[in-house]
């Protein structure tokens, strides 16, 4: 982050999504790249670890209340279901803090938050958000500003309603053409963090555009914005279209909401870096430990054996990826000395794959069926034993993060991960499709 | 002000990609800041969180800080009373984090010229830190905008709400007292 002059903005020069969303935040009728803003929240998203049991003991120091309990989402999801004593007086914590505060929009031990927020109707295009949770920038796909904070920062949120920004740069990643079966919006990300680093997005915008990207269904757009953390960007965003509109009005938007929505675009003439992908040309993609931007194609790894195979968290086990693991184990088996375990993402897209049958399918090839929580991506708790390699449809791969610092973990997509559960070793998910 | 009255700092060296599971390791997250600090980058070096003074400085390489928005990665180097880290660049969600409980980060893009044990001093060109070295070298920093000094030099962004909370209440009661 530096904090040199901002640019000047010539008149009449289009405006990038961000700049237009961030406007519209800070009352103004444009921003210009560079300027330190204050911006009024719509919505504020924290959890059970960096919410109540942190905010509380600080709105009482500052002696300050919540400025809008409405615009309050509190989710439960890190430490549920509790593992020890520890974690179930946080969880007690919570609740107890929830019923105190009335807190209307509470949705407990029912999914991850990134994935409960939109599910419930939470987010919609236009919003200026923030949450507790670094994977804040997934709410990006419904057109909305959303980012991470820490809980320090939550409090100044939660007391006043604003936040400060710096208008970021926006780099316009391009997609065109059809990706191939076996190959998604994982491994497009997975891509792009190999290409532009952990800290490659720099704080600034990422939005993800062209064709590919508006042939993706919301929760396939997801991941794309929740993974642009990992490239280091405050948000990803992509411009809510018909495809957000009907996933909106499936969760029970009504119309009004969203006539009063703003549908925000990038102006063809804004400012902005552009990189260009095809997504026919893609593989799929792998990263090594210990990090997310260890990224190269499947063919790679074909040495590899892991021993536990982990479809999990708000990156990869949405409803979307659990079709997409069901798809490749449909009538097959785990292999022998891998153990495959399944966290849906939440309650709702368990419920949706079971009535579909995926849930079927996937116990019947061996899964152990986990939680609806964080679970072992978070890595407080339920994580891998020594030595373990796991192959994951999670987002990060840090050194420690999932268990002690033997444990080898390699992100890859759903599909891949299905693919690695079946052969007994890490391999390219299209030779089973065909 | 003299150099001479300059406070010096000893260095401690970290590579790039600090993590902040490194910095503030998962499984001890349900604790409070003092455990976690005790447990501060001990994946990389076992020797640092046990032995690191009050006053010290943490030098690292590029990108320190990225992964998650736990602020206990910056609470447990504040706990540990660093006196502030630097470093080419950080995680945008880190450096917020930081300011916000008073943690001052310096963005020095040759930070990885400074060595382990060295001892340096702070200085500043109006809003422009800058690091000088024992020989004597002055290594340029990027300018921290003044909200976010200001921010430092109240202890963090709780003593500025603090702060803005009761200029708020004695405002309110000025005018209740007036009605």
């Amino acid at each position: 982050m530096t904090f040199d002059k901002a640019s000047s903005l010539p008149s009449g020069a289009g405006r990038t999504l961000a700049q237009k969303l961030i406007a519209r935040a800070a009352g103004r009728s444009q921003v210009r790249v560079g300027d330190v803003l204050t911006c009024q929240v719509d919505l504020a998203m924290f959890h059970d670890s960096s919410g109540p049991r942190r905010l509380k003991p600080m709105l009482a120091d500052i002696g300050a209340q919540i400025w809008d309990r409405n615009k309050v989402v509190l989710v439960l999801d890190h430490y549920v279901p509790a593992q020890d004593e520890d974690a179930q007086k946080i969880i007690q914590v919570t609740r107890d803090v929830a019923k105190e505060w009335q807190l209307p929009h509470v949705i407990d031990s029912e999914g991850i938050c990134h994935v409960v927020l939109p599910e419930r109707g939470h987010l919609k295009p236009g919003y200026f958000c923030v949450g507790g949770d670094s994977h804040s920038p997934t709410g990006g796909a419904f057109g909305t500003y959303m980012f991470g904070i820490g809980a320090t920062e939550m409090l100044g949120v939660v007391a006043t309603g604003e936040i400060w920004v710096q208008v970021p740069q926006t780099m316009r990643m391009v997609w065109s053409g059809a990706l191939q079966k076996g190959v998604c919006a994982k491994d497009m990300m997975l891509h792009m963090i190999g290409k532009f680093g952990m800290n490659g997005g720099n704080y600034q915008a990422v939005e993800f555009a062209g064709d590919t990207v508006r042939g993706l269904g919301m929760q396939e757009r997801m991941t794309l914005s929740n993974m642009s953390a990992e490239m280091g960007a405050q948000v990803g965003l992509i411009a809510a279209d018909a495809v957000t509109t009907q996933y909106l009005k499936s969760v029970g938007v009504t119309d009004a909401q969203l006539e009063a929505s703003h549908f925000f675009q990038t102006d063809e003439d804004a400012d902005c870096q552009r990189f260009e992908f095809d997504a026919a040309q893609l593989s799929p993609q792998i990263a090594a430990p210990h990090s997310p931007e260890n990224t190269k194609p499947v063919a790679a790894f074909s040495d590899i054996k892991p021993t536990v195979a982990y479809i999990g968290a708000c990156t990869g086990a949405k409803l979307a990826d659990l079709r997409a693991a069901a798809e490749v184990l449909k009538g097959r088996q785990v292999a022998p000395g891998i153990q495959l375990l399944v966290a849906p993402a939440s309650a709702r897209d368990q419920a949706q794959a079971a009535r579909e049958g995926v849930m079927q399918i996937l116990t019947d090839a061996g899964a152990s069926v986990l939680p609806n929580a964080c679970g072992a991506c978070a890595g407080y708790g339920g994580t891998f034993q020594e030595g373990a390699t796991v192959i994951s449809s999670t987002a990060r791969n840090f050194q420690g993060r999932m268990g002690p610092a033997s444990v080898q973990v390699y992100l890859a997509s759903p599909w891949s991960v299905a693919a690695a559960a079946v052969t007994g070793n890490i391999s390219d998910v299209r030779e089973l499709l065909s | 002000m003299s150099r001479a009255a300059l406070k010096t700092h000893k260095v401690w060296r970290v590579g790039a990609n600090v993590d902040t599971d490194a910095l503030a390791p998962g499984a001890y997250m349900k604790h409070g800041i003092e455990v976690i600090a005790a447990h501060c980058l001990e994946v990389h070096r076992a020797d640092f969180a046990g032995a690191v003074k009050p006053g010290d400085v943490l030098v690292a390489g590029p990108n320190f800080g990225i992964g998650s928005s736990r602020e206990q990665a910056a609470g447990a180097l504040k706990q540990l009373g660093m006196a502030a880290v630097i470093a080419p660049s950080y995680s945008g969600l880190f450096f917020r984090n930081a300011f916000n409980l008073g943690l001052l980060l310096l963005t020095c893009p040759e930070a990885e010229s400074l060595q382990e044990n060295e001892h340096v001093q702070l200085t500043y060109e109006g809003t422009t830190p800058q690091v000088l070295t024992a020989s004597g070298r002055l290594l340029a920093c990027a300018p921290v905008p003044s909200f976010l000094m200001d921010m430092v030099n109240a202890g963090g962004l709780v003593n500025v709400l603090k702060q803005r909370m009761a200029a708020k209440s004695s405002a309110a009661s000025d005018a209740s007292l007036s009605a």
